[in-house]
């Protein structure tokens, strides 16, 4: 019963399952559990800008709105916002970002190396409004003043949740781009604090010494019958 | 927020955690049954799925029709109104797609004295190695070795894997994550810089790699970083519509589209190289997918008019564990990661009912038998079913905090919409997630077309017709650098001659024509179709 009343109002735009959404001015009737992507969809639109992975981890569909009667900037991803009433809606795939061109092996992760390549961070004058925007809830500011004082392993810790979407960089009165500077942050650690796992170094000798090869020369020329007794007989599996 | 019809369900798994811990490790099955449990429940076998195709290489090869109404269709762009002799670029080495295995190519090419151009649907590293959270396998520590790797393969692959590739894999393993260390990806890793690794499903070691349940995601923005900091051209939002090919039925380039500004240009090249992913967006037999907007099977298409043969396209992966509440991130990944942590499947009495960690089909097939032959599934408002993943265990497990800790993608996405997963369950049900075939490579990634070469997802061969987790970021570096690699050094010993164009479609047309294939049928695909059926409206630049 409660069925065929749920098919007429999705039929007619102006049940109560429906929202109202503006997009680039125009208005929309769109059912209001879809996210904002879908909706847009559902309204007509054919992503090729402003769409990436759909599940949250790629950047690609920042978006600004505002609510009716609200003088407040909100964003989200557009692909894990669900639609509100009177939304209106502005996205920004792409914003103008300064990105230093360096070769990782030559550069020294010392104090210094964030504030040279990217000397804007100076002039951050702590407004919060890169923390503020963040859809991924990342402590911005945080690792931008840890940025400043050349604390590399905290801009790395503190930024991995960074998705890139841009959306700090498009509120930073000072101009930072702050996924760029977090970014060279992560790989410089990556690459030059975190120590080396030397299991890693030692297994590469080993390969460059040929010592699996005849393992694996008996292997491949194996049939299946003998592969499948090795698998489901003599495979010892690591405890958990 | 669970509605209460849900909760009653959650009450009797909390009822039955403690038993559940105490239970230990479910047995893995035998051959036997876990051949029984697939023929039974494995989407694969459902026969109605899949036709046999009536062109092409592969012609009488079954494949589920999806693909098969991608293979057999007419091109979306008259061939006539390019014109090939006059290429807007002309490079050694023309990269397609812009995710991993397109990134190391073009890395390596360059590296190897080539001139690269890497072209891309959407946006650089957009793609399905974003995505990719749970880790990267590699066979490094003591008490493995690219042997026992090898096997674990093969294992999952059911033993059909090409062994060659399948080597090339496991040998080439340790150095790629080598490789990733030194560009400075952030791998988890304890203070003396061991890296911290688990189990994945079917795994005989503890060798998966992480960066926290970003793993995907930090190798791809470490991998764009340094493409971009080398300065390699890269066009985005261009798409590859067709292959060129010479008179000897070589490949010599591409033909693209601009998406925005619907212009139709070629680019001349010694060697092409395909990364262009799988076919997730194809939504095979209606599932959900995990996979990215752009993963529509475009690269198969245009190897396969171009004369290149595919291997094992009539299997395709469910991931185990797709979202299944709530509503507006069904079908998105739950990470095999979390499993690997300790959280039970557990249905909706409470009870567990397989090993966590068997390879993929096989758990896959067995939370669709739970759902649909036992009906021991969960119910969502809107009609779904599903199982828990009991990952409030996890904090039980590895300690308070474990989880946010450890999967902080994954709690972010359910945090969204008030479902806290270390302090309740989240419901799962299989997901369209990868293609297990793809165009047949040798372990140099080249194609059977000349000068062609395929990298990443849309490669085959390697995973025999079922992949275990971990091994697709590693395929996409392995054969994305050694296609790479390859493909640099073979441009240096060819020439850009004048002829090229597009002979292979005419041939594949007349084979169209003679199948009678209905002309509407139009492919690569490029973007899949979301809007109300009445609002689709074909892309501008495709002929009527």
């Amino acid at each position: 019963m409660a069925r065929k009343k749920r098919k007429s109002e999705e039929l007619s735009p102006s049940g109560n399952n429906f929202v109202t959404i503006y997009v680039m001015g125009e208005a929309y009737r769109v059912p209001k559990d879809l996210t904002i992507m879908k909706a847009m969809e559902y309204a007509g639109y054919r992503f090729i800008r402003g769409c990436g992975c759909r599940g949250g981890f790629c950047g690609a569909c920042g978006t600004v709105y505002r609510t009716r009667d609200s003088y407040k900037l909100k964003v989200g991803l557009a692909c894990q916002t669900v639609v509100e009433d009177g939304m209106y809606l502005t996205q920004i795939p792409f914003y103008p970002a300064n990105k230093k061109d360096y070769d990782i092996k030559e550069l020294q992760a010392d104090t210094q190396v964030l504030v040279k390549l990217y000397p804007e961070l100076m002039r951050c004058i702590a407004c919060n409004s890169c923390t503020k925007i963040c859809p991924q809830d990342i402590d911005v500011m945080g690792y931008i003043q840890a940025a400043i004082r050349g604390d590399i392993a905290k801009v790395a810790d503190m930024s991995f949740d960074c998705i890139m979407c841009g959306l700090c960089a498009s509120r930073c009165p000072a101009e930072i781009v702050h996924y760029n500077v977090g970014l060279l942050a992560r790989r410089l650690y990556g690459a030059k604090i975190a120590p080396r796992a030397q299991h890693l170094a030692q297994r590469l000798e080993e390969i460059k010494a040929g010592r699996f090869e005849p393992g694996l020369d008996r292997l491949t020329k194996m049939s299946e019958a003998e592969l499948s007794r090795l698998y489901y007989e003599e495979r010892d599996i690591e405890p958990e | 927020m669970y509605p209460e019809s849900m909760q009653e369900s959650i009450r009797r798994l909390e009822a039955t955690r403690e038993e559940r811990i105490k239970q230990g490790k479910i047995p893995l099955l035998d051959a036997e049954a876990k051949k029984a449990l697939l023929k039974s429940f494995h989407p694969d076998y459902i026969e109605t799925s899949m036709r046999a195709l009536a062109v092409g290489p592969n012609k009488g090869e079954r494949t589920p029709h999806e693909i098969a109404d991608c293979l057999e269709a007419w091109p979306i762009v008259d061939p006539k109104r390019f014109d090939p002799d006059n290429p807007k670029f002309t490079v050694d080495v023309l990269v397609i797609g812009g995710g991993g295995a397109g990134v190391a190519a073009a890395l390596m090419a360059q590296e190897h004295g080539a001139s690269v151009i890497l072209t891309t649907k959407l946006r650089l590293g957009d793609a399905n190695t974003m995505m990719a959270q749970g880790g990267i396998q590699a066979a490094d520590k003591e008490n493995d070795s690219p042997e026992r790797h090898y096997l674990d393969v093969l294992g999952g692959g059911h033993f059909k894997n090409i062994p060659e590739l399948a080597r090339a894999l496991v040998t080439d393993a340790p150095g790629v994550i080598a490789w990733l260390e030194e560009l400075g990806v952030m791998f988890d890793k304890t203070q003396d810089g061991t890296m911290i690794t688990i189990h994945g499903g079917g795994t005989s070691r503890k060798r998966m790699h992480a960066c926290r349940d970003y793993t995907g995601a930090e190798i791809m923005r470490t991998l764009r970083d340094e493409f971009k900091s080398r300065g390699i051209p890269a066009l985005e939002f261009c798409a590859a519509v067709e292959l060129l090919t010479d008179d000897e039925g070589a490949c010599a380039g591409a033909a693209f589209v601009n998406l925005d500004t619907n212009e139709l240009f070629t680019i001349r090249a010694k060697t092409t190289i395909l990364a262009t992913g799988g076919c997730g967006r194809l939504h095979i037999q209606g599932f959900p997918c995990t996979n990215h907007y752009g993963a529509t099977a475009d690269g198969l298409v245009l190897a396969y008019r171009a004369g290149a043969k595919l291997i094992f396209m009539d299997t395709i992966q469910y991931h185990p564990t797709g979202v299944a509440y709530p509503e507006q991130i069904v079908g998105q990944l739950i990470t095999e990661k979390v499993r690997g942590l300790g959280a039970h499947l557990v249905n909706a009495f409470g009870n567990r009912f397989i090993y966590e960690l068997e390879s993929r089909d096989i758990t896959a097939s067995a939370i669709i038998r739970e759902c649909t032959e036992r009906k021991n599934g969960v119910v969502t408002p809107t009609g779904r079913v599903g199982v828990w993943l009991d990952t409030p265990l996890i904090e039980l497990l590895k300690g308070e905090g474990a989880v946010k800790k450890n999967l902080p993608a994954m709690y972010h996405q359910f945090a969204r919409f008030g479902i806290y997963m270390d302090k309740e369950p989240i419901l799962t049900y299989p997901t369209q997630h990868y293609q297990n075939g793809g165009i047949l490579i040798n372990e140099v990634g080249e194609t059977g077309v000349k000068n062609l070469y395929a990298a990443g997802e849309v490669a085959g061969g390697i995973h025999g017709r079922n992949r275990l987790m971990g091994n697709s970021l590693l395929d996409i570096l392995v054969f994305g650098r050694r296609a790479g690699r390859s493909a640099a050094e073979k441009a240096q010993m060819l020439s850009v001659d004048k002829g090229a164009g597009f002979k292979h479609l005419i041939k594949f047309q007349a084979e169209l024509r003679a199948a009678k294939v209905p002309k509407e049928r139009r492919s690569p695909i490029l973007l899949p179709e979301y809007r109300r059926p009445e609002l689709q409206t074909p892309f501008a630049f495709v002929n009527r």
